[in-house]
């Protein structure tokens, strides 16, 4: 009798348990997929980085020239932002264009709330950031960068997801920063920063969330806010440097999207220079200049942070050069092919996917040995993003 | 009259008939180059489609209105302050009259 009641206890205990959970599908997993864009066609195709191949390619996405992605949190879900203003949903688990919308009559990026819930897209014409929710890329809200000096809106550069479910972007024309909360996603609050220097081009997150940094065009220097003393406002760094240095003109604009620390040293590519920054962050000053071959427009660092990768604006866009960051200097010199777009590291690093448009090649390198492991085809390839940037604050 | 001078005389000429030509149109290989220097490196500012982006937008309707030689001097020595570049390293003076006449026609979009 004892015995049949615990058997009926374990019985109910156990359909209890099930009955909870709804259990686990065997859908495959894509953690190791990634996504390049082809910019002159319209399309993308899907990759898988360990097997190195192409699996599909997704088409009717609209002007793809200077394209970027984030990741839905569960890796599914690319949201693909078009220089025409399309934000595109691509299914990358299936491979098939989810939903697609035109926002604005001329785009440049976007980023992914903290909580996966909300995507926000950055927009030169009209300037401004649009809110659409992730799931049905439904319009929640509109922040017009509207100044005196810029009625019309300002460009909106720079915009990246920050922690506290917060976005931060950079108004180019305006020389702002504003940082929105999004918490009531249909009212965003907004707090800004005026006068943080001349023509912010492009900005970022550090990996830990904690500064937000915008690169200056018109002037010499960095605008670095501290998110955890937003109170002290934005401080201009390294505003001495080059002084004196003949600036040269920039055939293309550095992004800052790779963003190295790497012990106490942060490196960033210098405008109008053809060298890499060293810069302590113990007191943001100048540590060292790196002399480069040209100037460089990605400086990615490798995971681990041990390398950085980088590639050259125009008429040197067909070298890459790799950084030792122990010892600050240039440890190789790559001929990776004509029109050198863009470059990911799989997610620890072992290898690197350069994309070489003018060849219509994606090669794949050993980041250690740097032997060119593997060539793709591609119809004049860009950007190339890994899913593993779902889990990276700024990515 | 001596025979050099009736050699100076047609070297004139000759002279003169190449400055009043039309300015030399790339040959076609170098058209090629220049039409993906135009959709690449200039749309990687002003938008592959031309329709504008850190820089403003360069379709027909954008330059009616604006002289050649204002185009030209802007492509050719850039403007100060602002993020254009000059191309004189990169190209020749005909070369940008070419260009300009790419833009205004809009024959980049058959590419």
């Amino acid at each position: 009798m004892r015995c049949l009641s615990l058997i009926c206890l374990l019985i109910i205990s156990l359909s209890a348990h099930s009955a909870k959970l709804p259990g686990c599908s065997g859908r495959e997993a894509i953690g190791d997929r990634g996504v390049i864009v082809e910019r002159a066609s319209g399309s993308v195709v899907i990759v898988n980085s360990t097997s190195q191949e192409l699996l599909c390619r997704v088409e009717g996405l609209g002007d793809l020239s200077h394209a970027s992605m984030v990741f839905s949190r569960d890796e599914q879900y690319a949201y693909i932002f078009g220089r025409d203003g399309g934000l595109s949903k691509v299914d990358v688990l299936n491979g098939r264009l989810e939903n697609r919308i035109i926002q604005a009559g001329n785009a440049i990026g976007g980023a992914i709330s903290q909580d996966g819930q909300i995507i926000a897209v950055s927009n030169y014409e009209p300037g401004g950031v649009r809110l659409f929710t992730a799931d049905t890329l439904t319009a929640l809200a509109t922040i017009e960068a509207k100044t005196d000096a810029f009625p019309e809106g300002a460009k909106v550069v720079g915009l990246t997801d920050a922690p506290e479910n917060q976005i931060i972007f950079s108004l180019y024309n305006a020389g702002e920063i504003w940082q929105a909360s999004l918490d009531n996603p249909k009212k965003p609050e907004i707090k800004k920063y005026l006068n943080i220097g001349s023509l912010p081009y492009d900005a970022l997150i550090a990996p830990d969330g904690r500064y937000y940094m915008a690169g200056l065009f018109g002037e010499d220097g960095i605008a670095k806010l501290d998110l955890w003393y937003p109170e002290k406002g934005v401080e201009k760094i390294l505003g001495d440097y080059g002084k004196g240095d003949k600036k040269l003109p920039v055939y293309k604009m550095p992004h800052l999207e790779g963003w190295t620390f790497a012990g106490d040293l942060v490196f960033l590519p210098a405008i109008g220079h053809h060298e890499v920054l060293a810069i302590k962050t113990t007191n943001w000053e100048l540590s060292s200049r790196i002399p480069l071959l040209g100037q460089p427009v990605f400086t990615m660092a490798r995971p681990d942070a041990r390398q950085i990768w980088v590639n050259f604006a125009f008429p040197n866009n067909k070298w890459l050069q790799v950084i030792d960051t122990k010892s600050a200097s240039v440890i190789k010199k790559l001929e990776a092919g004509p029109g050198v777009m863009h470059m990911e590291f799989t997610p620890r690093g072992e290898h690197i996917w350069v994309s070489v448009r003018d060849e219509n090649k994606v090669k794949i390198y050993d980041t250690r040995t740097f032997e060119l492991l593997k060539v793709l085809n591609v119809e004049s390839p860009s950007g190339i993003f890994f899913t593993a940037r779902a889990h990276k604050i700024g990515l | 009259m001596k025979i050099h001078h009736y050699l100076v005389l047609i070297l004139a000429c000759l002279l003169a008939t190449a400055s009043l030509a039309d300015p030399k149109i790339p040959t076609s290989q170098r058209q090629q180059e220049l039409m993906q220097l135009l959709l690449d490196d200039c749309g990687s500012c002003h938008g592959m489609t031309m329709n504008g982006g850190l820089g403003p937008p360069l379709q027909q309707s954008n330059l009616a209105g604006k002289p050649d030689e204002y185009i030209f001097v802007t492509i050719r020595n850039g403007t100060a302050g602002t993020p254009m570049p000059p191309w004189h390293q990169f190209l020749t003076d005909d070369e940008i009259y070419w260009m300009i006449d790419v833009l205004r026609k809009e024959t980049w979009k058959k590419e």
